[in-house]
C-alpha cells in the first residue's frame, strides 16, 4: 500500500501537465520499508534523456545524488519515483521494468492532450521479472 | 585507507540495511570486493554474469563517476567517499 496525499498526487500531475509532451520525472521521498510506505515530499528533477524525452526519462546521478541528500536533510528517505506517460496508459512498460529497481515505489501519471489522468503505484519483484501494482491510498493530509 | 561506502536504498535489503560501510582498502575494486563479500547478495545486483559491473550502476568516489578516473583500480585515499549509485530511467515504449 502506498498513501499519497492529494496535494502531492496533485503535484504529480501538474508536473505530467508541464512538461507534456515530454516525460517528466521526479523522486518520490518518505517513509516505510515494509509493504506499507507512505510518500511524504516530491522532488521534481529534470528529464535527462536528451534524444527521446517524448517517449523516455532518465535521472542523473547527480541528480539522483541530490535526491538522497534532500531526503536525508529532512529525516526521510528516497523510497521512489514518479514519471509521466503522455498519450499513454499509466501502466509500465517493458522498457521501464528492464529499468527498474527492486524496494523503490514507481508512480505513472498518464497526459492525455496535456491534460493528467490516472495515476498508479508499482513495485518491482525481488527477481526482476515484473511489477506488481501497489494499491494506492490517496487521503487529505491530516493536521497532525 | 579507511573509505566509506554508501549504500542506496534498494539495496540495503542485501546489505542487512545498512545504509553505509567503512572499509580499509587501497583501491574502488578492493573496496567493491569486500562489500560483496560481507554481502554476499548484493553481488548479483551490482555484477553481470560476465563479472563485469552492471551498466545500471554507477561508482562515484566523492563526486566523480570510476568510469572517468581509473574505473576499478582508481586508488582510494583516507576519508573517501563511495558511492553506489542506481541508474533510474523508463519510458513508455
Ligand atoms: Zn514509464
Amino acid at each position: 500500500m502506498l498513501r499519497l496525499h492529494d496535494e502531492l498526487a496533485q503535484r504529480i500531475r501538474s508536473h505530467g501537465e508541464v512538461c507534456y509532451p515530454h516525460e517528466c520525472c521526479g523522486a518520490l521521498l518518505g517513509r516505510g520499508d515494509g509493504p506499507e510506505r507512505e510518500i511524504v515530499d516530491l522532488l521534481p528533477l529534470e528529464n535527462r534523456h536528451g534524444e527521446s524525452p517524448r517517449s523516455r526519462f532518465a535521472v542523473s546521478p547527480e541528480d539522483f545524488r541530490r535526491a538522497e541528500r534532500f531526503a536525508r536533510e529532512r529525516g526521510l528517505d528516497l523510497v521512489g519515483w514518479y514519471h509521466s506517460h503522455p498519450d499513454h496508459p499509466a501502466l509500465p512498460s517493458e522498457f521501464d521494468r528492464a529499468h527498474a529497481w527492486p524496494w523503490y515505489s514507481y508512480v505513472i501519471v498518464s497526459v492525455a492532450q496535456g491534460r493528467a489522468g490516472q495515476i498508479s503505484a508499482w513495485r518491482l519483484d525481488d527477481n526482476r521479472s515484473r511489477f506488481t501494482p501497489d494499491r494506492l491510498e490517496t487521503a487529505e493530509r491530516s493536521a497532525a | 585507507m579507511s573509505v566509506k561506502i554508501l549504500i542506496p536504498t534498494p539495496l540495503r535489503p542485501y546489505a542487512e540495511k545498512n545504509e553505509s560501510v567503512q572499509f580499509d582498502v587501497r583501491t574502488v575494486g578492493e573496496a567493491l570486493d569486500l562489500l560483496t563479500g560481507r554481502f554476499a547478495e548484493l553481488r548479483q545486483h551490482l555484477y553481470a554474469d560476465d563479472g563485469r559491473l552492471r551498466s545500471f550502476v554507477n561508482v562515484y568516489v566523492n563526486d566523480e563517476d570510476i568510469r572517468f578516473l581509473q574505473k576499478e583500480k582508481t586508488p582510494l585515499r583516507e576519508g573517501d567517499i563511495v558511492s553506489i549509485i542506481p541508474s533510474i530511467a523508463g519510458g513508455l515504449l
